[in-house]
């Protein structure tokens, strides 16, 4: 099942430099470890020492922000899309 | 429209007071450009400064014979060169109210009206005005913003004055005088459809795209430094010591959280002395997210959807609101909410009594003062000083059909008569229900 991904600058060191990728998950947290499968290191950077998404970024399935759906248990389907997007901005 | 060479790192000149950014979060550091997350844990970046340099730079003379401007600060502030772009911004009245005070029952009431800022009347001049300015220094040749509509009007403003490409994006469904007050000054207008938190993640992704400076993005640590003049023009305005409270809007939360940096800054360096400061925040209660992190004791924000006319301030995902509630619990302080009936009192109240209009931003704002008055929060005797940071002529539809009507009258003696008796009665039966 693929989910397209959009990556932000500052993770696209570890996917050659690549601001789209196509990845596989039923759900969010599948989606991550299906990320760090294709780009060694980057869960790190997604996920505090606590496996959870980081406070300071946001992930939106299909421009909703997953804080409105399912947390990281929000179910994907074939085709959706997958914005990792930075919190800190706007104000 | 010209690609910017954005990834230039301007030296500092010789003595200049601030050396690198740094995360608010992890501590990593990182080079003057133009970057607003960590690469590491994706906190904030703030600008670093030298305190020790400031120390040597600055006294209240060296301030107090600058710019009549923010740019009698510009030792505080993130911009490298002598070549700023001053509009006049900043040094707005401090007015020491007397009929709002003594209708809430407070002794030391200050109003900082920035509603009356310059050009664009909002204190967004203040920010966009340190931001194009460093802008320009970092190669920039086109500028951009996500905006709730001042900042839009100020951006695009500022831009022109400085010969910058600007574009900017809000959400559609803006108030009429904000659009306009942005199109006059002929950048390209993206108008969204869609929220704020929407437009502001657009252009998230545009500013990884594009070599844009966007001055809430990837500018966005030289661009919130400007907030922090309401705090040194205050500081100096009340004869160069601090407020007891300070009550402001919270829409992102960096206008609150600078206005306290702007205060420790210059107690660091010695301008004045210490002193404990209550941080008290104002929200509409249709896009409260910090109020309610606030009140539950939350250290994270749960993101809202707004719906609110507080426009200006009606950010559901705000950046900075977990250091908002953070500063409001260490300062002593509250966030509270009021709704959209109270925000237009709060507008008519102010106006009222202190001849200032102000948007809805400045109606929550004092709407939440005469809360927190009315609930034993505010000390009549502290020195309290409440920040009106834009104008209500941009916003009149919030007003329109709450403000009553003209009397329209032929032009003779006795139609005159006939009108100011009517109108009179109805003053006092007004007062008469006030009274019961």
């Amino acid at each position: 099942m693929a989910v397209k991904v959009l990556i932000p600058t500052p993770l696209q060191k570890f996917t050659d430099n690549q601001a789209t990728l196509e990845c596989e998950g039923t759900n969010i947290m599948e989606l991550i470890d299906s990320l760090e499968a294709n780009c060694p290191g980057i869960k790190k950077s997604l996920c505090d020492d606590e496996g959870k998404p980081r406070r300071f970024l946001n992930f939106y399935v299909n421009s909703e922000d997953i804080r409105f759906l399912d947390g990281t248990n929000t179910a994907l389907a074939d085709g959706d899309e997958v914005s990792i997007v930075p919190a800190v901005a706007g104000g | 429209m010209t690609q910017a060479t954005h990834n230039h790192t301007t030296t500092p000149t010789t003595g200049a007071t601030f050396d690198k950014l740094k995360c608010k979060e992890c501590g990593a550091e990182y080079a003057l450009e133009a970057k607003h997350v960590c690469e590491v844990c994706f906190g904030p970046l703030e600008v670093h400064y030298n305190y020790d340099n400031l120390r040597k730079l600055v006294t209240r003379e060296t301030i107090e014979a600058g710019p009549n401007s923010i740019w009698r600060y510009r030792h505080f502030l993130p911009v490298a060169t002598d070549n700023v772009i001053d509009v006049g911004t900043g040094m707005t009245p401090l007015v020491k109210s007397e009929r709002l005070a003594r209708r809430l029952g407070l002794k030391n009431l200050y109003i900082k009206n920035d509603a009356v800022n310059m050009p664009t009347l909002s204190f967004k001049d203040r920010v966009v005005s340190v931001a194009l300015s460093r802008a320009r220094e970092l190669g920039f040749s086109t500028v951009s913003c996500a905006s709730t509509g001042n900042l839009a009007n100020s951006t695009a403003a500022i831009a022109a004055k400085a010969g910058l490409d600007c574009c900017v994006f809000i959400p559609s469904d803006l108030e009429a005088g904000k659009v306009l007050g942005t199109l006059i000054y002929n950048p390209i207008l993206m108008a969204v459809r869609g929220n704020y938190d929407q437009v502001n993640r657009l252009c998230s992704e545009v500013a990884n795209t594009y070599g844009w400076g966007f001055v809430n993005i990837n500018l966005r640590p030289y661009y919130s430094e400007g907030s922090k003049t309401l705090g040194f023009e205050v500081a100096e305005q009340l004869g160069w010591r601090l407020p007891d409270h300070v009550v402001a809007p919270i829409a992102s939360g960096s206008l609150y959280t600078k206005i306290h940096k702007g205060f420790q800054e210059f107690v660091k360096v010695g301008l004045v002395e210490d002193k404990p400061v209550r941080f008290s925040g104002a929200q509409a209660e249709g896009c409260s997210p910090v109020a309610h992190a606030f009140k539950e004791d939350r250290d994270f924000i749960t993101p809202v959807k707004p719906n609110t006319i507080a426009k200006s301030i009606a950010i559901g995902n705000p950046a900075d609101g977990v250091y908002a509630v953070e500063l409001a619990k260490k300062s002593g302080g509250h966030v509270e909410s009021v709704n959209d009936a109270e925000i237009i009192e709060g507008i008519k109240l102010l106006a009222e009594t202190e001849g200032i209009f102000t948007e809805t931003a400045g109606g929550t704002t004092i709407a939440v003062l005469k809360k927190l008055v009315e609930a034993g929060k505010i000390d009549p005797d502290e020195t309290t000083v409440v920040y009106i940071t834009g104008n209500g002529l941009k916003t009149q539809e919030a007003v329109q059909g709450y403000v009553g009507e003209p009397l329209t009258i032929d032009p003779k003696l006795d139609s005159f008569e006939v009108a100011i008796e009517r109108a009179r009665t109805l003053d006092r039966l007004e007062w008469q229900q006030v009274l019961v």
